[in-house]
């Protein structure tokens, strides 16, 4: 914490910086479906919305428009409290966890704080799987509360899914900070600036090149995406948890998704991909911004991809997936990295 | 500050593990101890454990107390109701015996002399010192909690395979 500044002035900044987080959040989610909706037409030879506003970009307005004035229902006997926790639990815990997302070098200041993050804790990326994993309760929740059983099935399966590959994703993003020793997500993209052999960016998947397919797999399962979107496979379950769910509240379940979708993009791109390194950041620090939200943007692009690609896989499959392939794998990449720094320290730059 | 915050996550720790053990749907009691867990990490926050706090909310509020809820759905899906259970002698011998652990607890916190907390010294409490103690100081009490925790694991796994099915 910077001494020079109070701490009235320091609350108020960081109030400001969250209300802006916020806002920027909400309309990565209006345009994430806008994106998705258009990108998965053109995959399958269709326009997509393209009617309201230039393009369509009015579409998430007349969406947003259309879910509040929805009649607002619960179900019968379904628990009022837990039914209302849910979704709000869901928004919450997404936009929470983008406290200690860096987008941008340390060294961009106003008022003697970080412009770019709003704060850096210690335990930084644990903060993060600490936070997300929260965010289970409203998913289950949700299934339980709306009192049908297509709910109750889809939410303890997604539940399932969420805790199962948790481990995974947990295990791989381990071998980036054995490599980094640190927590702190600015400290691991500052260790990934400059080039190996002068052209190949030293970022950390070249390194970690299974860690990376692992995260990125169990990253797809986290966030209840195709192929793993069994939790809402309408022909088995309706919509899983969602099914009870109507106007604003079924918005807010898609909220989460999309900032979700957002959350782990950006976690990739900091432990992975360089986070806001790239090409004349030293001139311009700034500049830093642009290339981290477009390798998040690419990541995001490439979910979409996925989706209009891959057909849904079995249950059965998914667990076996998780357990028997994820998580051995990640494993393994956990000792092969504990080689490499062990034999060669200076790699990561942790030491 | 930090006063504030002690007596409002304190209140709130206390009131919601009442509502724990007061509630009547098993749902409630878990989520109400969902936030007794909430507020016991912002107290450890407070003293600067920093990874004890992030690691109460990780393994408790996120993995184990969602089994517990697994259970309750899968065992009262339909009313969330609990079971109507009852041993004759166990509510008074409960009460008696609650009344004997809560005058030992206060003894011994009457009798203790306690001081005013002392100042943490600087990184304590990361991540960082945690690990360093846990290898250096602790090495041997965690290697056998670690061998502790896979004999369980191995043991649910046993437990789960049936007898008449050969495990694949």
């Amino acid at each position: 914490m910077p001494s020079n500044i109070s701490l009235l002035a320091l609350v108020l900044i960081t109030i400001v910086k969250g209300a802006v987080l916020i806002g920027a959040l909400l309309t990565v989610f209006a345009y994430g479906t806008w994106l998705e909706r258009r990108l998965v037409g053109r995959f399958q030879l269709r326009l997509g919305p393209n009617r309201v506003g230039p393009g369509g970009l009015l579409q998430p307005l007349a969406d947003g428009v259309k879910a509040m004035f929805k009649e607002d229902f619960v179900p019968a006997q379904a628990d009022r409290l837990a039914y209302w926790l849910a979704p709000a639990l869901v928004v919450a815990v997404a936009l929470t966890a983008f406290a200690v997302i860096p987008f941008g070098p340390p060294a961009v200041k106003l008022f003697g704080v970080p412009l770019f993050y709003i704060s850096n804790v210690n335990a930084g990326i644990l903060l993060i799987l600490a936070v997300t994993s929260i965010g289970a309760y409203g998913v289950i929740l949700g299934g339980w509360a709306s009192n049908s059983k297509y709910s109750l099935l889809g939410g303890l399966r997604s539940t399932a899914q969420l805790i199962s590959y948790e481990l995974g994703v947990g295990l791989a993003i381990l071998g980036v900070i054995l490599l980094a020793g640190t927590l702190e997500l600015p400290q691991i993209v500052e260790q990934q600036a400059g080039s190996w052999f002068g052209f190949l960016p030293r970022w950390n998947i070249f390194l970690q090149p299974l860690g990376f397919l692992l995260y990125a797999i169990g990253a797809l399962a986290e966030t209840n995406r195709a192929p793993f979107d069994l939790p809402e496979s309408e022909h088995e379950l309706t919509a899983g948890y969602q099914t009870e769910y109507g106007g604003m509240k079924s918005a807010m379940f898609y909220m989460a998704e999309y900032i979700d979708i957002a959350l782990v993009s950006s976690i990739a791109t900091l432990l992975f991909l360089g986070g806001w390194q790239g090409p004349f950041i030293q001139q311009l620090p700034a500049l830093g911004v642009l290339w981290f939200l477009l390798k998040v943007l690419a990541f995001i692009f490439v979910f979409i991809w996925l989706r209009a690609t891959l057909p849904r896989i079995r249950y059965d499959q998914l667990m076996d997936l998780g357990w028997k392939v994820v998580l051995p794998l990640a494993l393994l990449n956990l000792l092969l990295t504990a080689l490499m720094v062990l034999i060669w320290p200076w790699l990561g730059g942790g030491g | 500050m930090a006063q504030v915050l002690f007596w409002l996550m304190a209140i709130v720790a206390v009131a919601s593990a009442l509502t724990t053990i007061g509630s009547r749907r098993p749902v409630h009691s878990a989520l109400a101890f969902l936030v007794t867990l909430l507020s016991l990490a912002v107290l450890f926050l407070l003293r600067s454990a920093q990874f004890v706090a992030v690691i109460q909310i990780i393994i408790y509020a996120g993995a184990i107390l969602v089994l517990f809820l697994f259970v309750i759905m899968l065992l009262h899906a339909q009313s969330g109701e609990g079971p109507q259970l009852k041993l004759r002698f166990q509510r008074p011998l409960a009460i008696w015996l609650a009344l004997l652990l809560f005058g030992g607890l206060s003894y011994l916190l009457i009798s203790s002399p306690l001081s005013a907390a002392q100042p943490v010294p600087a990184g304590m409490g990361t991540v960082q010192a945690v690990g360093g103690t846990l290898f250096a100081h602790f090495l041997l009490p965690f290697e056998v909690a670690s061998i502790l925790l896979l004999i369980g694991v191995i043991g649910a796994v046993v437990l789960t395979v049936k007898e008449d099915e050969q495990p694949k």
